[in-house]
């Protein structure tokens, strides 16, 4: 039986990682997700999930590859909808409505539910233009309560040192790192309720994923945030609740230091302590 | 400092309201509104650009299957073309045809392959195959009214007289691009790896080529072969000036020779009914042909793949 | 390695590296002169144009290429009238064409039901397959008495009355000429710049689409915003490539542009290009007459313009190339 690993595996075992503490799981959830099931035509990736995501909370997504993760973030902000034959059943609720279902307005949703993804996607425009794109969407802003909004997008990406000279350059231009906080910019301009990162530094060198981290921590002070990561590490620095899931569903829900040192499940244990995945 | 950029007002640092709900919900639904107002029109508008394209070619193979079908009849396949009146066929112009486009394939195929050959496994990054591929690529497009009169040039003014072998010649040089471009493309598409396995077991260069990139490349070759046939079976400009046509029957390639297109060319804008219904018969037969050798190469590169 | 060959006297390698070395010094050779061949076509085009062209171009100079005249039997020729033609016909194709080939690409990449998008998709190809000499008949029987009896007598009596514009619609309704030709030219384009637009469209990665998706844009947007200034020069391009092929399209062009040397106020008018100058013009000239010269000097204007266009379009188009 290996649940009786489970006290041999002390803390000590994930190498200097300092898994958050002090965070107490704040109980006012900005968005539940009950009894989810998610299909790709006919193949079954998630089953049964509850979840919820505490308000300015960082909610750290993990488990092995294809354990449907990364499709629960997609459902979140109705990504799913663009690719017929995938469809969800359950409940994702959001201030009282279910945001899976057919009527909701996708284009609102989205604008309350801003996504960051893998690789930096930055738009083939001026920086300035990039982060304009998405606030004249939703937004009617004079000329000068544009600038400052940018500024304002920018400087909470921490990347607006490094581009104020350069608004009117290409975003292409940009490092890999600096397109991955202008892309996190682009999507805070819109002023969301919920960030959704989808392994948002797997793509990037160890400084710029440093930035990227300390970035997140600093968000969530106003954004409720939901980070899907490969590494373990990255959930443990950043995450206040980490969910661990294995073949569609969602094993365990746990505050990060919980979850890291003391799991309540065997195949959580497993993972954590790199038995697979 | 980021505070008092606060977009209205508000500071953010403080006031969690920085996000959604400090937005005018009031203009974000209007905007919201003309937003999928633009949305819907454009989508018609797509919708209606889509339906308009596919009612012209509905509308193009409908009258070619109606009238050529309402002109076909065994005569067509038996007849040579003959004066207007007497029931005629198109014998001599397809076997015209089919004699020019055979022997420019096999003419431009080996060449369009070394052409496409040189290219991917010899050109890499150089100037003169960066200039071969440029030059191919303008003449894939160029107009084939040309590619006629410089073979009239070339060919028939020097040798005193139209000939079969000068159409075929222009249709050679036509459907040498399209080779050069298919062959190259496979070629590009097959891993260096496979490459380097093949030299690695002590083969020289042209035993790669041949005996392995050539076949790995097959089908996507036999694709592009295909495309050009279909594609010079329906030149009618270039043949203007090189095998004038011809209204008897002919196999002689040193004389004027005759072919489908010509005939439907010169027989769709005379002032006679048959031959007229004859044009549309002819038609239809080409299209058929172009369609089906269309249809032959998608699946042959889909079998592959 | 002197020992390995002295110890093994009965499998030295050398011959049958030696003919190995031969193929591959044949085998590439013939690649080289291929390669070599391709250049030397396409030089031969220029040079023989010219050439043919040289009596008409010494004759009449350079007014040849704005001269309107076109009198066979006072051995008079320019090519100012067959010049304005083409670029009207291929130009006002092109702006036929352009927005349909463009709603039909969207359709196809972004608003199709998936199991639709091969079939049309496929349909649209097959259209651009289509030999050119069917969409000339098709023009002339079909399209052009629907002009003739419905669509010209409609336009001159209520656009045709307009001022300024109204220029451009007036005159009797014959069916052929400028316009229809033109029309004839932009639905044979169509398949070929949607297809292109459509190829174009599909390269963008899916997860830029998700990135403006995500941001709160409808369909349109991401097209408009996102889409389309990615792909606009490969865009370009394909447009170029589709205006090269209206340029120099023969038959489409000669069945239906009524085929008159002058140049008409209206887009009803009758006129001619150069490929259907040459087309129309070639059986009646005799070898070595000033009449042919003047029609191998048309071609050679004809290749300066097509090549242009074509290398401008392949010059946009060169990153799609690459990838």
């Amino acid at each position: 039986m290996s649940s009786t690993d489970a006290p041999t595996a002390p803390a000590t075992s994930f190498g200097g990682m300092q898994a958050r503490s002090s965070a107490a799981i704040n109980q006012a959830s900005r968005i539940s997700v009950r009894n989810l099931d998610f299909f790709y035509g006919a193949n079954k990736a998630l089953k049964g999930v509850n979840l919820e995501l505490p308000d300015r909370q960082v909610t750290g997504m993990i488990g092995p590859s294809g354990c449907g993760k990364s499709t629960l973030l997609r459902v979140l902000n109705r990504m799913y909808s663009l690719y017929p034959g995938q469809r969800a059943e359950g409940e994702v609720l959001m201030e009282g409505r279910n945001m899976i279902a057919p009527d909701v307005d996708l284009n609102e949703l989205r604008s309350k539910v801003g996504m960051v993804f893998q690789k930096p996607t930055p738009f083939p425009m001026t920086i300035y233009e990039n982060i304009a794109f998405g606030i004249r969407l939703h937004e009617k802003l004079s000329k000068s309560q544009m600038d400052d909004r940018i500024e304002w997008a920018l400087s909470r990406a921490a990347i607006w040192g490094e581009v104020k000279d350069r608004l009117q350059s290409s975003a292409m231009g940009l490092s890999g790192g600096q397109q991955q906080r202008l892309c996190i910019a682009r999507t805070i301009a819109v002023r969301p309720e919920v960030i959704l990162f989808d392994e948002p530094t797997s793509a990037l060198d160890p400084i710029s994923t440093l930035k990227i981290e300390e970035l997140i921590d600093e968000l969530k002070r106003d954004f409720t945030i939901c980070i899907v990561t490969h590494n373990m590490q990255q959930a443990a620095r950043c995450a206040d609740q980490v969910a661990f899931f294995y073949l569609g569903e969602l094993v365990e829900v746990a505050p990060a230091a919980q979850l890291f040192t003391a799991p309540r499940e065997k195949r959580t244990q497993e993972y954590i302590t790199g038995r697979f995945g | 400092m980021s505070a008092t950029m606060t977009p209205q007002g508000t500071n953010h640092g403080a006031n969690p309201g920085v996000s959604g709900p400090a937005k005018d919900k009031a203009v974000a639904a209007a905007l919201g509104r003309s937003r999928k107002r633009a949305d819907i029109i454009v989508r018609s508008l797509s919708y209606a650009a889509t339906a308009i394209g596919l009612v012209f070619l509905a509308s193009i193979l409908v009258t070619l299957f109606y009238k050529g079908f309402g002109a076909m009849n065994l005569s067509v396949f038996t007849e040579v073309t003959r004066p207007p009146g007497s029931q005629g066929g198109l014998l001599n112009a397809i076997v015209g045809s089919a004699i020019q486009v055979a022997l420019a394939t096999i003419i431009g195929t080996p060449i369009g392959m070394l052409v496409g050959t040189y290219l991917a496994e010899y050109a890499r990054g150089s100037s003169f195959g960066n200039a071969v591929r440029f030059v191919s690529d303008i003449l894939l497009s160029a107009p084939s009214i040309l590619i006629g009169l410089f073979v009239y040039q070339l060919l028939v003014l020097p040798f005193g007289g139209f000939s079969g072998w000068a159409g075929v010649a222009a249709l050679s040089i036509i459907i040498i691009p399209i080779v050069v471009r298919t062959t190259e493309d496979m070629l590009a598409l097959i891993p260096n790896t496979l490459r380097e396995a093949v030299i690695g077991l002590g083969a020289p260069k042209w035993k790669m080529i041949v005996t392995v990139c050539w076949r790995a490349a097959t089908s996507g070759i036999i694709t592009g072969v295909l495309l050009g046939i279909a594609r010079i079976a329906g030149e009618t400009a270039p043949l203007l000036f090189t095998s004038l046509g011809n209204n008897a029957w002919s196999t002689n390639l040193n004389g004027p020779m005759p072919s489908l297109p010509i005939t439907i060319y010169s027989y769709a804008g005379s002032p006679f009914q048959d031959w007229i219904e004859l044009a549309w018969a002819g038609a239809l037969l080409i299209t058929l042909a172009v369609l089906l050798l269309n249809i032959l190469a998608r699946s042959v590169l889909r079998s592959r793949t | 390695m002197q020992q390995a060959v002295t110890m093994t006297p009965g499998a030295v390698p050398k011959p049958a590296r030696r003919s190995s070395n031969l193929g591959d010094t044949l085998f590439s050779a013939a690649c080289h002169a291929a390669g070599g061949f391709v250049l030397l076509l396409l030089g031969g085009i220029i040079i023989e144009l010219f050439i043919g062209g040289l009596p008409a171009f010494r004759a009449f100079g350079l007014p040849f290429i704005w001269s309107t005249e076109w009198d066979p039997v006072q051995e008079v020729f320019g090519a100012g009238v067959s010049i304005y033609g083409t670029i009207v016909t291929a130009v006002l194709a092109i702006l036929l064409a352009v927005p349909v080939a463009f709603g039909v690409a969207f359709y196809l990449t972004e608003l199709a039901p998936p199991w639709l998008r091969r079939p049309v998709g496929t349909a649209v190809e097959l259209l651009a397959a289509v030999p050119s000499i069917i969409y000339g008949m098709w023009g002339f029987f079909l399209i052009a008495p629907i002009m003739a009896q419905h669509v010209q007598p409609a336009v001159i009596d209520s656009v045709g009355e307009l001022p300024f514009i109204g220029a451009l619609f007036q005159g009797p309704p014959f069916g052929t000429g400028i316009f229809t030709a033109a029309l004839i030219l932009a639905i044979m384009i169509l398949p070929f710049i949607a297809a292109t637009m459509r190829d174009v469209f599909e390269q963008v990665p899916p997860v830029y689409k998700e990135s403006a998706y995500g941001l709160g844009c409808t369909t349109w947007e991401v097209m408009k915003g996102v889409v389309l200034p990615y792909t606009r020069i490969s865009v370009a391009g394909g447009i170029m490539l589709g205006l090269g092929r209206a340029l120099g399209e023969t038959m489409a062009v000669t069945f239906v542009i009524g085929n008159a040397n002058r140049i008409s106020s209206s887009l009803f008018g009758p006129g001619n290009t150069i490929a259907s100058v040459v087309a129309l013009e070639f059986g009646e000239s005799e070898m070595g007459s000033l009449k042919l010269s003047a029609l191998l000097a048309l071609g050679f204007i004809l290749f300066v313009l097509s090549f242009a266009v074509l290398a401008l379009s392949r010059w946009l188009l060169r990153s799609r190339l690459k990838a």
